[in-house]
C-alpha cells in the first residue's frame, strides 16, 4: 500500500484519518514533508532510508533519533528505513492528541535499546546517557549512574526481577504528568 | 523471551484489544456479567500463557468481530489507541469494513484557548502552571459573585437613586486610591442601598435616606400598595443575595476540592520521583541544537540534586536533630502568633485612646454621621488596593532585579526558581479580603477582577523572562488541590464565620444602609417570613421549619454527624485498600521467583 510521490487520493486520505491521530491537514502536510525526503532520483523508492529521515530538522538534534527509526520502521531488513505509513505511524504517535497509552508504549520501545521487551541496567544506562548528552562534563560518574539505577530499579521494578517491563513503566508514567505533554513533536513547521 | 514481555508480540497486543473489546460491547449494551470480572485473589498464571504468537490469527478474527460491533466512534477510538503499524490497523479496518461511511475528521482542538499558557507550561512543567490556573478559577468564583450581586444588587439601586441629603462631590482621581470621595456615594458601598422596597412611580412614598429615627418595622412593609406594580424588596433582596453568593460559593468549593482531591490521591505513596525524572523530562518538542543541549545539562543537574536528597534522606536522623526542628517550627509558629496578638493589642488600646482624646460632641457627630459598614467596606477596597501594589513591587523587585542581580553580581548561571507557594498564598489572602468585603462593598469583586487579570499577564511575562523551571516534578493535580483546600479551609470559611456573625448577631448602623431600621440584617429574613405567613396562610409550614431547622442547633449537629461518619467509613476504605496494594505487591514478587523457578528447573 505505497503511495505516489505527488498525490494523495482522497479515500486513502479518510483511511489515514481514521486509523492515526491526525487531522486531514497534518497529513497533506506529512506527505508534503515526506515527499520532499525522496530526491529524484529515488522516486520509485517506497520507503526513505534512515541518514534521510534523520535530517529532518525535528530529529536532527534528539538524542533519541536512531532508536526512533528503529521502532516505527517495519522493513524487513531492519535498516531503520522509514515507508509514507511508518512516517504517519511517528507523527501519529507524537502528536498532542495521541492517548497516553501509545506514547507509553512507544516510549518503552524507543528506551529499550537492546530490543528485548524490557529495560535492564544496559538499557536504563544507555538512556541517562543520552538524556544527559555526549560531553564529558555533562555525563555521570560511574558511582552516580550505578546509584541512579539501583534507585530508578527500587521505584519502579515491581516484581523485583531486576528489569521494567511494559506495565511497570506505564505504572510510572501515569504518575507523571508531564509525560503526555513532553512526547509530542511540534510538526507544524512548513 | 520471559513470559512478562508482553509489550512487544503483535499477538499480545491483539489479544489486549480483543478484551478490551468486549468489554465496550458489553459496557454499551448491558450490565457486565461477574463472570467477566477478573479474579483479584490471585493472579493467574493461565492470563499469561494465552498471550503468544499463536493466538495471532484467531485472536485477529474475534477482535475484528468485536470492532464490527462497536459504534463508529467506539471503532474509531479503539482502532487509533492500538499500538500496531499503519499498514496493520488498515488490514484489520480492510477485515472489518464492506462500505464505511467515512466520518469526518474528529478534531482534538485544545481546550485551553490562551497559546501562551501552552508555551508556559511547556517550559516549567505543570506546577507553575497549576498556579495559573488556580488565577483562572479565582476569576471565575469573583465573575460569579460580580455577577450576582451586580444584577440583584448594584443595578436595581441605579435604576432608582435615592435622593441626597448632601451634595455630590465631585469625581478626582484620588478616589481609585482611596476609594472614598466620589465612590463614598455611589452604588459601590453598602450606606447607598435604600432599606424600603423599591418599585416604579412610588418613589415619593418610599422613604429614603432622610434621618427618620422611628424603627416602625410595618411601615416598611406598608409601602407596596402601589398600584400593583413591580416592586423590590431591597433590604431581602440583599440579604438573600448574599446569603445565597455565599452557599452557592461554598457548594462549588466543596464540590472542586472533593473532585481534585479524588484525582490526585494516590495510595500507594509514590516516592518515585527519580525514575519519573528519568522517564519524563525528555522534551520531544525541543529541536535546536543549543536548546538540546541546555535542557541535558539540566536534566544533569536536577538528577545529580535528586540524587544527592535521596542518599541524604536514607541517612537517619539523630534525635536531636529532629528536637532541633521541632523547636524551629515552634518558635516560628510563637512569633508570628504573637506579633498578630500584639498588633490586635496595639490598635485596640490606641482606638480607646483616640476616643477618649476626641470632643464628645465631636464623638457624637462622628458615631452618628459614619456609617460603619460604608468605612469598613471602604478599608477593605484599600487593603485589595494595597495588596495588588505590593505584588506588583514584588514581582518586580523579587523576580526581575534578585534575576538581574543575582545573574550579574552572583554570577549564577541558573535564574531564581518561581516561588509557587509565595503566590498562591498572596492570591489565596487577596480572594479571602474580597470574600470578607462583599458584604459591605457589593462591587468588590470588580475589583479583585481586574486585578487578577492584570496579574495574570504580568506574572506570565516576569515568569517567562526571570524563572526558570523547578527542581522537582510536581505533580499538578496534587498542587491543585493543595490550593483549593487552603482556599477552601482558612479562607472561605473564615470569610463565611466573619459574614455569618456579622448578619446574624451584630447591629446595623441607624443613618445608612438597607438594614437600617433593625436590629440586625438577619430579622429581615425573619419579618419576610412573618408576612408572609399572615398574608398566606397556607405557607405556615414555612415558618414552622425555618423556626426549627435554621434556629435550631440540633440540626446541625445531626448534620455534622452525618458528615463525620461518611468522612470516617470513607477513611477505612482507603486504608483497606492500601493493605491490598501491599498485600498484591507481595504476591506479585512472589509469583515471578516462582517462575523463574519453574523456568531454571524446566529448561525447553
Amino acid at each position: 500500500m505505497g503511495t505516489t510521490a505527488s498525490q494523495l487520493g482522497k479515500d486513502l486520505l479518510s483511511e489515514y484519518q481514521e486509523l492515526t491521530f491526525l487531522t486531514k491537514q497534518e497529513i497533506l502536510l506529512a506527505h508534503k514533508r515526506y515527499s520532499e525526503l525522496l530526491s529524484k532520483e529515488d522516486r520509485n523508492l517506497t520507503s526513505v532510508p534512515m541518514e534521510k529521515v534523520l535530517s529532518l530538522p525535528e530529529l536532527k538534534s534528539n538524542p533519541f533519533r536512531k532508536r526512533i527509526c528503529h521502532v516505527f520502521s517495519t522493513s524487513d531488513m531492519k535498516d531503520g528505513s522509514l515507508t509514507f505509513e511508518d512516517f504517519l505511524d511517528l507523527l501519529s504517535a507524537f502528536s498532542d492528541s495521541a492517548t497516553l497509552e501509545i506514547k507509553s508504549h512507544y516510549a518503552f520501545r524507543i528506551f529499550d535499546f537492546d530490543d528485548d521487551g524490557t529495560l535492564d541496567g544496559g538499557d536504563l544506562e544507555k538512556l541517562v546517557n543520552c538524556l544527559t548528552g555526549k560531553t564529558e562534563d555533562t555525563r555521570l560518574t560511574p558511582e552516580e549512574m550505578r546509584q541512579l539505577i539501583s534507585n530508578i530499579l527500587e521505584e519502579s521494578d515491581i516484581d523485583k526481577d531486576g528489569t521494567v517491563n511494559l506495565s511497570e513503566f506505564q505504572h510510572v508514567i501515569s504518575r507523571s504528568p508531564d509525560f503526555v505533554r513532553a512526547k509530542s513533536l511540534f510538526c507544524r513547521t512548513a | 523471551l520471559p513470559l512478562l514481555s508482553l509489550g512487544r508480540s503483535r499477538g499480545a497486543i491483539i489479544s489486549q484489544y480483543y478484551n478490551r473489546t468486549m468489554k465496550l460491547r458489553r459496557r454499551r449494551q448491558s450490565r457486565p456479567s461477574i463472570k467477566d470480572f477478573s479474579r483479584s485473589a490471585r493472579p493467574s498464571i493461565r492470563g499469561y500463557g494465552m498471550e503468544t504468537d499463536c493466538m495471532e490469527t484467531e485472536g485477529r478474527d474475534q477482535l475484528v468481530n468485536n470492532l464490527q460491533n462497536l459504534s463508529l466512534s467506539d471503532r474509531v477510538r479503539m482502532l487509533r489507541a492500538m499500538p500496531l503499524s499503519v499498514a496493520e490497523k488498515s488490514e484489520l479496518r480492510y477485515l472489518y469494513s464492506s462500505t464505511i461511511l467515512l466520518s469526518t475528521s474528529l478534531s482534538f482542538s485544545s481546550l485551553y484557548p490562551a497559546v501562551a499558557l501552552k508555551r508556559v507550561s511547556g517550559r516549567f512543567g505543570t506546577g507553575v502552571l497549576s498556579y495559573f490556573l488556580f488565577v483562572k478559577t479565582l476569576l471565575f468564583f469573583n465573575i460569579f459573585l460580580f455577577l450576582v450581586t451586580g444584577l440583584l444588587l448594584a443595578v436595581p439601586q441605579a435604576v432608582h437613586p435615592p435622593t441626597l441629603t448632601q451634595g455630590h462631590e465631585a469625581f478626582s482621581g484620588l478616589e481609585l486610591l482611596t476609594g472614598g470621595g466620589y465612590f463614598s456615594d455611589s452604588v459601590i458601598y453598602y450606606g447607598y442601598y435604600s432599606n424600603s422596597t423599591l418599585s416604579k412611580d412610588c418613589r415619593v412614598t418610599s422613604s429614603s435616606m432622610e434621618q427618620q429615627p422611628s424603627p416602625s418595622v410595618s411601615r416598611r412593609t406598608m409601602e407596596t400598595d402601589c398600584g400593583g406594580k413591580p416592586s423590590y424588596n431591597m433590604p431581602l433582596a440583599y440579604f438573600f443575595t448574599i446569603g445565597l453568593a455565599f452557599f452557592i460559593t461554598c457548594i462549588i468549593l466543596v464540590y472542586s476540592m472533593s473532585k481534585s482531591f479524588g484525582q490526585s490521591f494516590r495510595i500507594d505513596k509514590s516516592h518515585g520521583i527519580l525514575a519519573m525524572k528519568v522517564f519524563c523530562s525528555w522534551d520531544f518538542k525541543v529541536i535546536k541544537k543549543t536548546s538540546v543541549k541546555l535542557r541535558s545539562e539540566n536534566i544533569c543537574i536536577q538528577l545529580r540534586e535528586l540524587l544527592e536528597e535521596t542518599s541524604r534522606k536514607h541517612v537517619q536522623k539523630t534525635a536531636c536533630q529532629r528536637i532541633g526542628r521541632v523547636l524551629v517550627h515552634v518558635l516560628a509558629w510563637f512569633i508570628c502568633i504573637g506579633s498578630t496578638v500584639a498588633c490586635v493589642l496595639a490598635l485596640y488600646y490606641f482606638s480607646e485612646y483616640m476616643h477618649k482624646v476626641r470632643d464628645t460632641r465631636f464623638h457624637l457627630l462622628w458615631c452618628c454621621c459614619q456609617c460603619w459598614e460604608s468605612f469598613v467596606g471602604q478599608e477593605l477596597y484599600r487593603f485589595l488596593l494595597m495588596d495588588f501594589i505590593f505584588t506588583i513591587l514584588d514581582t518586580f523587585f523579587g523576580e526581575f532585579l534578585w534575576r538581574l542581580f543575582s545573574q550579574r553580581v552572583l554570577k549564577r548561571k541558573r535564574k531564581p526558581v518561581f516561588d509557587i507557594s509565595r503566590n498562591v498564598l498572596e492570591l489565596i489572602y487577596g480572594q479571602t479580603l474580597a470574600w470578607l468585603g462583599v458584604l459591605f462593598t457589593p462591587l468588590l469583586p470588580a475589583v479583585q477582577i481586574i486585578k487578577l487579570l492584570l496579574l495574570f499577564y504580568m506574572k506570565q511575562t516576569s515568569v517567562m523572562m526571570n524563572c526558570q523551571s523547578p527542581r522537582k516534578p510536581y505533580r499538578a493535580s496534587q498542587m491543585s488541590t493543595i490550593f483549593i483546600t487552603l482556599l477552601c479551609c482558612p479562607s472561605f470559611l473564615g470569610a463565611a464565620v466573619c459574614v455569618s456573625y456579622t448578619m446574624w448577631s451584630i447591629r446595623p448602623s441607624e443613618s445608612c444602609g438597607p438594614f437600617r431600621s433593625l436590629s440586625t440584617m438577619f430579622q429581615s429574613g425573619k419579618l419576610w417570613v412573618k408576612e408572609l405567613e399572615t398574608h398566606n396562610p397556607n405557607l405556615a409550614w414555612l415558618a414552622w421549619a425555618h423556626s426549627y431547622i435554621v434556629e435550631n442547633p440540633l440540626f446541625l449537629f445531626l448534620a455534622a454527624g452525618i458528615f463525620l461518619i461518611v468522612i470516617y467509613f470513607n477513611t477505612q476504605v482507603v486504608d483497606g485498600q492500601r493493605k491490598i496494594i501491599s498485600l498484591l505487591q507481595e504476591q506479585i514478587e512472589n509469583v515471578t521467583s516462582l517462575n523463574s523457578l519453574i523456568q531454571y528447573l524446566n529448561p525447553s
